[in-house]
């Protein structure tokens, strides 16, 4: 046993040995250790570096709060984390931590020669300088300034842990276990409520963890909750408070256990929704601001009485106080019980507590009153203080091995904040206290303001016979904020609390100013010249400690980062060896090669097929929205530009859809399967859109129609058989329906059977062939699907993909949303303004359809190109010009949509939007690439078959 | 004013740096002034600076109900970017990038602007179609955009995963070189404390409450918490509260405000070399140079003035980043935070006149006002000063909404700003 571990005391187990390894070196803690508590067991007190100047630093706390010993913790390939306080790591075999932010070594750091330097970077140094030469920001200064900072290393191999959630749904939340959320929820436990008590640390109970006085009744509680059946989770973070009772908590699963052991999830996101929550979240202690504070062994008082009676560790053989507030008294009478030497309690007060007096007489303890340390004495850890009584020079030296502040308490008011809870000063406690009501929420305990301030003094630093501006008196300490930077940000003109902050980086460090914000705050107030309340708080902000990515993605990755929606034909496809895409959350067959062959030449062969034969292509993906009731008609004329309530049971109509701007939504086929039905269909990438849109109208707009609307997308398999020979192929197996031309022309619907299942079908063509579109419920689709295979070997059938979709209607001239209209595209700029009711009286965006703008010759309107040279295919997206040649900036007159090779015409075509589009029919433009111009000729959008004639074949 | 370089630091440094100036003073409000802003942001204060610098009007006020850039000047990830689609928004856009580059030393101020590159990633056709048509706009009109494949965009910027099996794969990406990100805070205060040098008032915690306007329905000055003060000149330049302010002179403005959230990682040491974005996975991503991972996506679903957001949108943006680059997922989050931005139908800021004599504004950014912010602040100037837009800010006037001649950047690209 090592001589700073004290037998007898502490929650650990020293029968238990725990090995690890720091920074290279094997060393020893015992099982209930924290890495904090094992270093300071084993003698070592240097344990960081800091941000801006690598000064050397120790442990400040024993919590959360902890700004300096931050740890790189390595548990396997990809399994680094970086910045991990000591204070909250679990000791366990096989535990490796290395230090970070110093090199070549913790002891010797060369980056120290920034403390050296220190004069030239004050607060906001990089604001005033690295400007000249212009060039040298990028090429010399930021890239030092980048390799100087950051702390951890930076993240290489990709983690293997995974990550879970959950939701939780309780009548009543405590966040933390301290005595007092302890108490709530015992008073909450016989009412028969969903409780839950949630806290940070590894074992409940708080800061009663270091007051063996207390254990038995923490463990009789822990017993009764236990027995009540509230849910009790250590490890667990409330990182946030969001509206209405919610609050983001993360559990640790397995960080505490050694590596080879840890299985399951590392950690759980909790979803907590309360009906009411208790705020039990403690305070934190304050350091005190004075010259050399940051020296390793200058420490919180609580924290070494946490080491003390927790984990059994002495913070050092002869120890000084230096103290405002009573609080720190019963550390050092702890201590000294402990048999730990105690140099000097120092006091800035001038009369003290007379039994506080008399208590530390009687254990022999020398006590300075009305004095401040002003300076600490060592090179990596503290050997002794330098202190003087208030306003006199008479300084006096005494040697320690460790120093403890106690500066009074801060509530932890984070949560409470989080949720826009007010904050109010007060006096005796010199911190900022919960004010005010919150709906749901209510504080208790220490964060509420109940800490016995025991007469403290809230100083905004200890006074100084030097010259405050000559010494570095830290007050955020790990990104090396002192007191004379917050000085020089007021006397800057940074009056604002955010602006000293940001000016500062006050509170910006990872421990995001638990110890160091109402330090700052003070010394900015007195800078001021104004009060603290004057002055104000920055906001909190969650989380309350970091938090890992990870548990926040939770399983939402790879696969599962978003669904992949594929059709019931998706299996067949990919068993023809079809190539696939991604459309919207779909993957869909692209094309389907033969043998060797690329995707021009597979495009080439469908299209032909269904040119010449029969293709047959899965459409399922296709939107579909039952649209019924009274009203549905009605709805419909509102929703789309076209006119619906003539539309007759069993035919269809192509719909358009504009948003309120006027342009071009949505499109797609709607039917009329009875007077108070229609299957409407949309994009597939609009569906959830157009349904949202339509649910919006209906609800917010038209009230009072009768129509429901549902969302039949996976409902219905869709196979789409296009081609000469198309109806030979569904012929055979269709029953009651006359498929002859003049029973269902094109554009008509019809219900029957197919294969034996019920089939809507309707005779539609987005490929300029005889078409029909089966519609067959979904879990029929693949059966319906391989015995129209089946059937159409006979007559050469070919399956095809979306990008010969492409082809075919881009050689008819129709249009895909999206890709030819952009969202800024008329009906009448796409050539489809016949679809705009004309006799309507009011439909979505009709009256944007009459805005001036709108009505200009000069908009872009959509035309074909036909490129001079027949076998080049412009790029798509491809700007057009009619000047070539021009210096830039060119005027562009519009762009490429479309482009593909047909294989019906044997050239190019492409479909684009150009200014006036259609009054340049028949002209030379130009698409100037950045190797070559190319010359186009504009021509009608529609390339084959003009008078429509194999639609009705 | 005290002129920033190394050697007044060294100077300085002598003395325990109590040698240096407030950088611009508090200013308390005077009866009357030739043009009054509101809104101290970047834009507000940047458009005060020009106008005393290039048209020579000082006898000017910046007025702030908070802290001079305590909005979305200091709440955003610092993007900085101009490959936009249309004419109008890419000589907008270009027109700041243009001043951000060299704006450090017209301001004697580091604000960091650093062109560390923006990558935009493509992981479908649609992307690939969008960003070609906005690589060939770009280039015609001057704007450097390149198209990246998706090996060449992972050796720009290593940490990017693409994995051809990973559910959105990388296509390929477009990459603006000069794009990059500055110092937000920095930007703010060095046109502060350039204006206050100029002779421009800053007047910090003194909320609008009406504006005054005459029988002639000029305007005449702005009621304040603090007094009224008489000026023919409003500029207002107020973000998510720009509706609010115009709404107080009787004009009804077509302004949405939504939280946008924005969040840091821990600082680590430099592994992330540049700006990455993805619309359709739907995050973006740079590190800043205390090491830190700035993190961004869309807006909360909902319209709202509460500047805090919802914890799914940070689990979406968060779950995002891990997909695109998946060594990230052991970092951890510092903080997070919402702002308020103010979207406009068509997406695109609304920048110039306004029917009420003498009033003008800027606002509608959206999510992507920071970046320009110098081109904005000076267009404001130029239309406050000659009482007409400069030709760059003219098409980005009220009455489109009415004319129908919107600049949608997000319909025609799908982008996020």
């Amino acid at each position: 046993m090592s001589a700073f571990r004290l037998p007898g005391r502490g929650r650990i187990d020293v029968a238990r040995p725990v090995a690890f390894r720091f920074d290279g070196k094997a060393m020893t803690g015992a099982a209930g250790d924290t890495l904090a508590s094992a270093l300071l067991a084993n003698g070592v007190h240097l344990v960081g570096r800091s941000f801006k100047y690598h000064r050397p630093r120790g442990l400040l706390g024993a919590g959360v709060e902890e700004p300096n010993a931050l740890m790189g913790v390595d548990r396997g390939p990809g399994r680094h984390t970086a910045n991990v306080r000591a204070t909250t790591i679990e000791l366990h075999d096989d535990l490796t931590v290395e230090t970070q932010n110093r090199w070549p070594s913790l002891g010797f750091d060369l980056g120290a020669a920034t403390n050296l330097l220190s004069p030239l970077f004050p607060a906001g140094f990089y604001n005033k300088t690295f400007m000249w030469p212009r060039s040298a920001w990028e090429t010399l200064y930021e890239p030092a300034i980048r390799r100087m900072a950051g702390l951890g290393k930076a993240p290489h191999a990709i983690d293997p842990d995974r990550y879970t959630a959950r939701h939780d749904f309780v009548d009543l939340l405590i966040v933390g276990a301290g005595r007092a959320g302890i108490e709530a929820a015992l008073a909450a436990s016989a009412s028969g409520e969903r409780v839950m008590l949630i806290d940070e640390q590894p074992e409940l109970g708080g800061k009663l963890l270091a007051n063996p006085a207390r254990w038995d009744w923490l463990a009789g509680a822990l017993t009764r909750l236990d027995d009540a059946g509230v849910v009790c989770l250590s490890r667990t973070t409330a990182i946030g408070l969001y509206h209405d009772g919610f609050v983001g908590a993360v559990e640790r699963l397995t960080d505490h256990l050694p590596p080879a052991t840890a299985t399951g999830p590392r950690e759980r996101l909790h979803r907590i929704r309360a009906a009411r929550i208790v705020l039990a979240t403690g305070a934190i202690e304050r350091p005190l601001v004075f010259a050399d504070n940051d020296r390793p062994g200058v420490m919180l008082a609580s924290a070494a009485r946490t080491y003390l009676h927790r984990y059994g560790v002495a913070v050092g053989k002869r120890v000084a106080l230096m103290v405002t507030h009573d609080s720190g008294y019963q550390v050092a009478f702890d201590l000294a019980e402990a048999g730990i030497g105690i140099a000097a309690i120092v006091d800035s007060r001038p009369d003290l507590d007379p039994s506080l007096k008399a208590r530390a007489s009687d254990l022999g303890l020398e006590l300075i009153p009305h004095a401040v340390v002003i300076g600490t004495h060592g090179a990596k850890a503290v050997t002794g203080i330098t202190l003087a009584p208030l306003g006199s020079r008479q300084v006096r030296k005494i040697a320690c091995d460790a120093l403890l502040m106690a500066g009074g308490w801060t509530p932890t008011v984070h949560l409470w904040s989080h949720g826009k809870g007010k904050l109010g000063w007060d006096e005796a406690l010199g911190a900022f206290v919960p004010e005010g009501e919150m709906d749901r929420v209510t504080c208790t305990g220490a964060c509420a303001g109940a800490i016995d301030p025991g007469h403290g003094v809230h100083a905004e630093a200890l006074w100084s016979p030097r010259d405050p501006a000559s010494f570095k008196a830290f007050v955020d300490l790990q990104n090396d904020v002192t007191a004379r930077d917050i000085r020089l940000a007021v006397r800057e003109g940074f009056r604002s609390i955010e602006h000293i902050k940001r000016y500062t980086t006050n509170g910006m460090a990872t421990d995001q100013g638990k110890t160091s914000n109402l330090n700052g705050l003070q010394v900015a107030a007195g800078a001021l010249g104004n009060t603290a309340p004057q002055v104000g708080l920055t906001t909190f902000r969650p989380p309350y400690t970091p938090t890992t990515f990870g548990a926040l993605a939770g399983s939402a990755k790879d696969a599962l980062f978003q669904p992949t929606r594929k059709t019931v034909i998706d299996s067949w496809a990919h068993a023809q060896g079809a190539v696939f895409e991604n459309v919207a959350q779909w993957r869909r067959a692209r094309y389907f090669p033969r043998a060797s062959e690329d995707m021009d030449a597979a495009v080439a062969r469908e299209c032909r097929a269904v040119r010449t034969g029969v293709g047959m292509f899965d459409a399922s993906t296709l939107g579909k929205i039952e649209v019924v009731g009274p009203d549905a008609a009605e709805f419909l004329n509102r929703m789309y530009t076209n006119p619906w309530k003539a539309l007759a049971p069993g035919r269809c109509r192509y719909g358009l859809l504009l948003g309120e701007d006027g342009f071009i939504r949505d499109d797609g086929v709607a039917a009329r399967l009875a007077d108070d039905r229609f299957h409407v269909t949309t994009t597939t990438g609009g569906a959830a859109r157009v349904l949202g849109m339509m649910e919006d109208y209906l609800q917010t707009e038209w009230p009072d129609l009768d129509v429901w609307l549902t969302s039949t997308t996976e409902q219905y398999a869709v196979i789409a058989l296009q081609g000469p020979r198309a109806r030979d192929v569904i012929a055979p197996h269709v029953e009651g329906v006359d498929l002859s031309p003049e029973a269902l022309p094109h554009m008509a619907y019809a219900e029957g059977r197919i294969c034996g299942v019920p089939m809507r079908l309707f005779r539609v063509s987005f490929t300029g062939e005889l078409g029909f579109e089966v519609n067959v419920p979904a879990g029929h689709g693949l059966a319906v699907w391989e015995a129209l295979w089946a059937e159409g070997q006979r007559h050469g059938i070919t399956a095809y993909g979306t990008e010969t979709m492409h082809v075919l209607r881009a050689e008819k001239g129709y249009i895909i949303v999206g890709q030819d209209s952009d969202g800024t595209l008329t009906p009448d700029d796409a050539g489809i303004g016949w679809a705009v009711g004309k006799k309507k009286l009011d439909f979505v965006g009709r009256r944007s359809l009459a805005r001036p703008d709108m009505l200009l010759p000069d908009r872009k309107q959509l035309v074909g190109l036909l490129t001079d040279d027949p076998h080049y295919v412009l790029e798509e997206g491809a700007q057009i010009v009619d000047v070539p040649n021009a210096p830039v900036p060119v005027p562009m007159i519009g762009h490429v949509t479309s482009s593909y090779h047909s294989p019906t015409l044997g050239r190019s075509i492409a479909l684009a939007v150009v200014a006036g589009g259609r009054a340049r029919i028949g002209e030379t433009l130009f698409v100037p690439m950045a190797d070559k111009t190319h010359r186009v000729t504009v021509s009608e959008p529609l390339f084959y078959d003009r008078e429509g004639a194999r639609l009705d074949g | 004013m005290t002129r920033f370089s190394a050697a007044t630091l060294l100077a300085k440094a002598i003395g325990h740096h109590k040698g240096w100036p407030a950088q611009w003073p508090d200013a308390a409000p005077k009866p009357s002034y030739d043009a009054v802003i509101v809104g101290a942001g970047g834009h507000g204060l940047g458009a005060a600076y020009y106008l005393a610098k290039k048209h020579g009007i000082t006898n000017v006020a910046v007025i702030d109900k908070g802290w001079l850039g305590g909005g979305n000047t200091g709440r955003n990830t610092t993007i900085i970017r101009s490959n936009y689609l249309y004419d109008e928004s890419a000589f907008l856009y270009d027109h700041a990038v243009k001043l951000w580059d060299g704006l450090s030393q017209e301001l004697n101020y580091n604000v960091m602007y650093s062109k560390r590159g923006v990558l935009m990633l493509a992981h479908n056709v649609h992307d690939v179609q969008s960003f070609k048509r906005h690589i060939h706009s770009n280039r015609l009109n001057g704007v450097d955009n390149e198209w990246l494949t998706a090996e060449e965009a992972q050796a720009y910027c290593p940490p990017l995963s693409i994995d051809p099996n990973a559910r959105h794969p990388v296509l390929g990406a477009a990459l603006q070189r000069r794009g990059g990100t500055a110092r937000h805070d920095s930007v703010a205060w060095g046109y502060a404390r350039g204006a206050a040098a100029l002779g421009v008032d800053i007047i910090q915690n003194c909320a609008v409450t009406g504006i005054r306007r005459g029988a002639d329905g000029a305007v005449e000055g702005v009621e304040t918490e603090r007094g009224f003060i008489a000026t023919r000149k409003i500029g207002v330049s107020a973000a998510g509260n720009s509706s609010v302010l115009m709404d107080m002179a009787g004009l009804r403005f077509p302004l949405e405000s939504f939280p946008l959230q924005a969040l840091v990682s821990e600082p680590v040491k430099p592994f992330f070399p540049c700006v990455v974005m993805s619309n359709t996975v739907h995050a973006y991503m740079s590190q800043s140079d205390k090491g830190e991972l700035v993190i961004g996506a869309g807006t909360d679903a909902y319209v709202s003035y509460s500047q805090r957001g919802a914890l799914h949108i940070v689990e979406h943006t968060l779950a995002a980043i891990c997909e695109i680059f998946p060594v990230v997922r052991r970092m951890r989050m510092l903080r997070n935070w919402g702002g308020i931005v103010d979207v406009t139908p068509d997406r695109s800021p609304i920048l110039g006149k306004t029917p009420v004599k003498g009033l003008y504004v800027n606002c509608g950014w959206g999510t992507g006002g920071f970046k320009a912010t110098p081109g904005a602040a000076d267009l404001l100037a130029w239309t406050i000063a000659k009482d007409e837009p400069h030709p760059i800010n003219a098409p980005f006037n009220l009455d489109r909404f009415r004319s129908g001649r919107l600049i949608d950047e997000a319909a025609a690209a799908a982008v996020a700003h």
